[in-house]
């Protein structure tokens, strides 16, 4: 998938929610803020607010757990530049939780090439964050190859959910 | 698991056998030649596979066997038993090779299947040349009931040697895993299973994630990547004795194993940051060694058969591609040049011929091969996603998997180098990156 398809196709998207107004759509891949449960590291089911400030549900449904990566990318895209900025702040603010990283990558790939993409894609996170001042000592990262999707279809929609790399707190109840 | 018996174990009985041994005469190769590689003139050899005498369970599991092997090899095609004018006919004497003329017979199988008195299989078979009509092999069998499958498939393998003069594949291994559950939460667990799907049992409970088990070639070993409590790693697995270890103490990831040809090394990718490079791993002396140096993913290596070089796909040059370097490192040269194509999981046949690989192009992941120095590509199979071959040990076959993509799974496929004939490969349940072992001594 070019990444001129991609983009036609959340032009459409778009295009779509305008005309019908309907909220499912505001569940794209960069709003990371509860629509992608089921994965490891999933949030619960709980709205915005619902959270207690500090929580490892806080910081899934407050913050964003997770980033996106276009195909076959390991380049933090600004949306997941501002996540992650929001992550930082988070986690200097609660310095108790050490966390993991984990990164992964969609299904359009070979089974070992997606092992290191994900790796790659958990370091670059990884290395944001620490350059936001989280110390490295409380980052660990694992890979997932393609072997965890969070949407399974055919076509981008699904697949760029997948290409990820995902907070996970350590001692939340994912 | 059945205990795997050598060859020599099953046909030591031959000489206190009370039946005079079946004698091969005729040099039929030598007499006639058959092309079986790519291009117009191959036809395959048209072969019929008669009932086998005796026990009748026993008897119809051989003769189904053996018909069912030759019909995925390609290169023999099985007779169908509707047109014989006679569906068993003596195996003691020769058949009558009028009519098998008639229907283009080339050979003719003959057997028996029966039960000696202290319960033991005793399979005999013999090959009729229908041109000279001679006998062209012949052997008999005697095994605990166990291993009936092992000697249909010995018996196979002779035949298809005698004929096609290759090595044969049949009594052969091959690993996988087994997959179910939904692709969110896929559990995975290794299988083995005989080469054409029978015999399957489970070597990992499914408890750990499990990828890529890779066959020994001199030994019952596998090694795999499993997820446990830490970061995932390589391991190495003993079939018959279960017992498994971590392969090296390194720091990161560790995946992508194969053995060397001589199964005296392990080869595999090591992530350390960002970058994932070539390791080695003696498997005696536990000394490891660098192969790789690159700040970029170095990954399924897979040594030439005489361990001399290596072949991996890499991401050095902006996408993955495949290069051939030295087995110590060093002169890595690409051999991958199509347009727009990533190229990856690259396989030295065990022949040293050819390399297969999976590629993505437009969009398709297809199953191809090429020569060694990258010329003489070709696209066997190619579709919405078709991955990770693996060799059978003669080098005329390929095992792969593909994936319809959703919630369904994996299958297993095989096909012939030549891409002439394609089969499903049975297995319970979804199953993928097979590993073909070696033929079975």
């Amino acid at each position: 998938m070019s990444l001129v398809a991609h983009a036609r196709l959340l032009k459409f998207a778009a295009i779509f929610c305008v005309a019908f107004g309907m909220a499912a759509c505001s569940k794209n891949p960069d709003d990371a803020n509860g629509g992608l449960n089921g994965g490891i590291g999933g949030a619960g089911a709980l709205g915005a607010g619902s959270a207690t400030p500090g929580s490892a549900q806080d910081f899934v449904v407050n913050v964003g757990d997770r980033v996106f990566f276009e195909t076959d990318s390991t380049e933090l895209t600004s949306a997941g530049q501002a996540t992650l900025d929001k992550q930082a702040q988070w986690l200097s603010q609660y310095p108790s939780y050490s966390f993991t990283v984990e990164g992964h990558a969609d299904e359009r790939g070979t089974r070992e090439y997606n092992f290191a993409l994900g790796s790659q894609r958990a370091e670059s996170t990884k290395n944001y964050l620490i350059a936001r001042g989280i110390t490295a000592n409380r980052i660990k990262t694992i890979s997932y190859g393609k072997e965890r999707p969070v949407a399974v279809c055919n076509d981008i929609s699904c697949w760029s959910q997948n290409r990820r790399a995902v907070t996970v707190l350590a001692g939340g109840n994912s | 698991m059945t205990a795997l018996f050598s060859r020599r174990h099953f046909t030591s009985a031959l000489a206190s056998a009370s039946l005079a041994p079946l004698v091969s005469t005729v040099a039929w190769a030598q007499e006639r030649t058959l092309d079986i590689r790519g291009g117009g003139t191959f036809r395959a050899v048209p072969i019929a596979i008669t009932n086998f005498a005796g026990d009748a369970q026993q008897a119809g599991m051989m003769t189904g066997l053996i018909t069912n092997n030759f019909k995925r090899s390609v290169f023999l095609q099985p007779i169908d038993p509707k047109v014989f004018a006679d569906k068993q006919i003596n195996p003691d004497q020769a058949p009558a090779p009028e009519f098998w003329r008639t229907i283009n017979a080339q050979f003719v199988v003959t057997g028996r299947v029966s039960r000696n008195p202290d319960g033991k299989l005793r399979t005999d078979f013999r090959l009729w040349d229908i041109a000279t009509n001679q006998q062209a092999a012949g052997q008999t069998y005697v095994a605990d009931p166990a291993n009936a499958r092992r000697i249909g498939h010995i018996i196979s393998d002779m035949i298809f040697s005698r004929i096609i003069g290759e090595k044969g594949f049949f009594d052969t291994r091959v690993i996988f895993v087994d997959e179910s559950g939904s692709k969110e939460a896929r559990r995975k667990r290794i299988g083995i299973m005989d080469q054409d799907g029978g015999n399957v049992s489970y070597l990992t409970k499914g408890d750990d994630l499990v990828v890529t088990p890779r066959f020994s070639p001199s030994s019952q070993d596998v090694t795999y990547m499993s997820f446990g409590s830490s970061d995932p790693k390589v391991y190495l697995l003993n079939i018959d004795s279960g017992q498994r270890e971590v392969v090296g103490n390194f720091p990161g990831m560790t995946f992508s194993p194969r053995f060397s040809p001589d199964g005296q090394r392990i080869v595999m990718s090591i992530t350390q940051g960002s970058a994932t490079n070539l390791f080695a791993m003696d498997l005696r002396s536990r000394s490891t060694m660098r192969i790789t140096d690159t700040p970029a993913i170095d990954t399924s290596p897979c040594y030439s058969p005489d361990g001399s070089q290596i072949v991996f796909e890499s991401d050095r040059g902006g996408t993955q591609q495949i290069y051939v370097m030295g087995a110590n490192g060093g002169g890595a040269k690409r051999i991958s040049f199509s347009d727009g194509a990533r190229y990856s999981t690259p396989v030295w046949s065990p022949k040293g011929d050819y390399i297969a690989f999976t590629r993505q192009k437009a969009g398709a992941f297809g199953i191809g091969v090429m020569k060694p120095d990258g010329s003489g590509e070709r696209i066997i199979t190619e579709g919405y996603h078709n991955e990770g071959p693996t060799w059978a040990p003669n080098g005329l076959y390929l095992m792969f998997f593909r994936d319809p993509g959703g919630q369904a799974g994996p299958k297993m496929f095989m096909t012939d180098v030549y891409g002439r004939g394609e089969f499903p490969v049975a297995t319970p349940g979804f199953a993928s990156d097979p590993s073909w072992g070696p033929l079975l001594k």
